[in-house]
């Protein structure tokens, strides 16, 4: 298996007034290609911190950080936009979709920011990220015609489009009724089962049935981290859950 | 990310927002057009200006007396009685960038025919004063050499005197009285109209100069002498000549002041213009305020929106968007604003312009003006755009993500 994410001895501190609070204490794993992760925490457990450093948006005060092989730690903030444009996909809560903009434009965004690849080509991928994940025909649907569900599925396309090595979903289902929150989860598993690397960072318990592994986090520090042999299957739960009415 | 897709992006951006980038360009758009136009209205006065005085003969160069003293008591020039004839034959034969010239001497009076009168001036001169002023006879003829010599009773009326004295007569052949000195028209000029001074250049009568120093005013010396240089671009040779030759004439020593003045027209039209110049930047000035102002209003608009969007902007930079690549996108978009602004507002200043000229004001547009506003308004959009554009660059993505 390969190794995606190594993390050696992480710690991150932030200086707030007079005080250093220290978010990250010593935080160490790897995830391996192919996994379905599980960050979990109350707030103030430091998962927002770890999120920011796994998505190459912040450095780390000490420790090591490599992604796909290579070491974060010293790069430059310029460096790290193009990492993060060729490897990462971030999904938000909040979905973050640019406003009166066709889903097709919001998923081609991160190409544009892409020397390497054309017109031509980046619309053809936009296309096909939006139809594995089943708004095929939303595709000149603009943001604020969207329900919540499509909307994060439009973003889930978006993490999608550039291939990224890890995607890194900050409580993407935290806007979302109970019902829609199967059926992103249902996708997440679906792009898991064909190969994805995901880190799904929550602060709901339940969700973690769901995933292969739960890391937990508490105080800066890992408190657990469990392989799931028994992985929930969201389609079930979304088959058990009572029809909604047409 | 190329130049295409960030421009995409950033009309994009701005269609998403119409009326107020609409409101924004505004701003420019009246900036602009009032520079354009203010230029216009400066640019077209001094063209007609210029025009006219080519008209009175933009090589003609005029002597006439300077200030002097009498006894300690400085003078005025017009009182001065230094030029004399013997200047005026000077120059004559010795002069060789000068082409025509004539001795003047004048006198103002009433001219009267029969019942009717008018007030006029009569300039005395030789036939030569015709083409240096470019008057042109419409019917009868000049005075002639003999006509000179003997201080001939004749005259050439312009057309406002005789639309005075002869209404629906031809006039040519019949004797006016000015100032009790019977006089017989020959000729009439053709009518030339008002010039930009808003004198009127047709009411006068010319005569021989012999007859009005003698007959009219009684006096020896001459009141000034106009003369034409062979060319334009020979006026300044013709002005040194022509001191000099006065200088050796009047008998004046290096370092004394002369008794005389030699100006062209050419000198005339630089003052004009120089006014005329004066005048048009204090109106661009002006219109420029308003530029400026609107100017600042993109700046406003522009830290608006990069606050409007901070969580765009963290989004941008989360999937991989530089801070250089959001500086430009914002100052591209600034830039976009100032510009099609300006496009708009020159076509609004041009048609203004027009509109203006419609009013019977001289206007004119000038290329210069047109390349000169657009550039301020790409600076403008530089300008203005910087610093929030930089703001939105230097935005933290992990602040900027959650800002609510």
């Amino acid at each position: 298996m390969n190794e995606i994410i190594r993390l050696e001895q992480i710690k991150r501190e932030f200086i707030v007034g007079d005080e250093v609070v220290r978010a990250l204490r010593g935080v160490s794993f790897t995830i391996g290609e192919g996994e379905f992760v599980t960050i979990m925490g109350t707030s103030g457990s430091g998962k927002s911190t770890l999120l920011n450093i796994l998505g190459c948006l912040d450095v780390p005060t000490s420790g090591e950080y490599y992604l796909d092989g290579i070491s974060v730690r010293e790069m430059s903030k310029n460096d790290r936009a193009t990492l993060r444009n060729r490897k990462i996909g971030f999904i938000f809560q909040n979905y973050n979709l640019l406003p009166k903009t066709t889903s097709i434009e919001n998923v081609e965004l991160p190409l544009m920011y892409n020397r390497e690849v054309g017109h031509a080509e980046r619309r053809q991928r936009a296309i096909a990220a939006l139809q594995e994940v089943g708004l095929g025909d939303r595709l000149t649907h603009r943001s604020n015609q969207l329900s919540g569900g499509q909307m994060q599925r439009v973003a889930i396309a978006r993490a999608l489009v550039n291939n990224p090595v890890i995607i890194l979903a900050d409580e993407a289902t935290g806007n979302l009724d109970s019902r829609t929150s199967y059926e992103v989860l249902a996708l997440f598993q679906r792009l898991h089962r064909d190969g994805r690397t995901i880190i799904f960072v929550t602060h709901n318990p339940e969700l973690a049935n769901f995933s292969s592994r739960t890391i937990t986090l508490r105080d800066g520090r890992i408190t657990s981290d469990t392989r799931n042999e028994h992985m929930a299957s969201a389609e079930e739960v979304l088959a058990s859950l009572p029809k909604e009415e047409e | 990310m190329d130049i295409n897709n960030l421009l995409k992006i950033c009309i994009k951006a701005l269609l998403n927002n119409k009326t107020r980038c609409f409101l924004t360009m505004l701003g420019i758009i009246i900036g602009v057009a009032a520079v354009i136009a203010m230029l216009a209205i400066g640019n077209g006065s001094k063209q007609s200006i210029r025009a006219e005085i080519g008209q009175m003969g933009s090589n003609m160069i005029m002597v006439s007396p300077g200030n002097g003293q009498f006894g300690g008591v400085r003078q005025s020039g017009s009182s001065m009685q230094t030029l004399k004839l013997a200047d005026y034959e000077a120059i004559v034969k010795q002069a060789s960038y000068v082409d025509k010239i004539t001795p003047t001497v004048q006198a103002s009076g009433q001219a009267i025919k029969g019942s009717n009168n008018t007030p006029t001036t009569i300039y005395g001169v030789n036939d030569q004063y015709l083409d240096i002023r470019g008057y042109k006879i419409a019917s009868g003829s000049c005075f002639t050499e003999s006509d000179i010599l003997h201080a001939a009773k004749v005259c050439v009326a312009g057309q406002t005197v005789v639309d005075e004295l002869f209404p629906g007569q031809d006039p040519i052949g019949q004797t006016i009285r000015f100032n009790q000195i019977p006089m017989k028209i020959v000729g009439v000029l053709e009518a030339k109209g008002y010039n930009s001074m808003g004198m009127d250049q047709d009411d006068l009568l010319l005569a021989p100069y012999t007859t009005v120093q003698k007959r009219i005013l009684a006096i020896n010396y001459i009141q000034g002498i106009t003369c034409s240089a062979l060319s334009e671009e020979y006026t300044d040779q013709a002005i040194d000549e022509i001191t000099r030759i006065i200088q050796t004439n009047h008998d004046i020593k290096i370092g004394q002041e002369n008794d005389f003045n030699v100006r062209s027209q050419q000198e005339m039209m630089e003052t004009m213009s120089s006014i005329m110049d004066m005048l048009t930047v204090l109106l661009a000035a002006v219109a420029g305020i308003s530029l400026v102002v609107g100017g600042i209003g993109i700046m406003n608009i522009m830290y608006v929106s990069v606050t409007e969007r901070t969580r765009e902007i963290g989004l941008r930079m989360s999937i991989g968007a530089k801070g250089r690549q959001i500086l430009l996108q914002f100052l591209i978009e600034s830039i976009i604003i100032s510009v099609a602004g300006g496009v708009i507002g020159v076509l609004l200043g041009v048609v203004a312009a027009k509109i203006i000229s419609l009013f019977g004001m001289a206007t004119a547009v000038s290329s210069f003006s047109i390349v000169l506003s657009f550039l301020v308004c790409v600076f403008t959009g530089i300008f203005f755009g910087w610093y929030p554009a930089r703001k939105a660059a230097n935005l933290n993505p992990i602040d900027a993500l959650r800002y609510e």
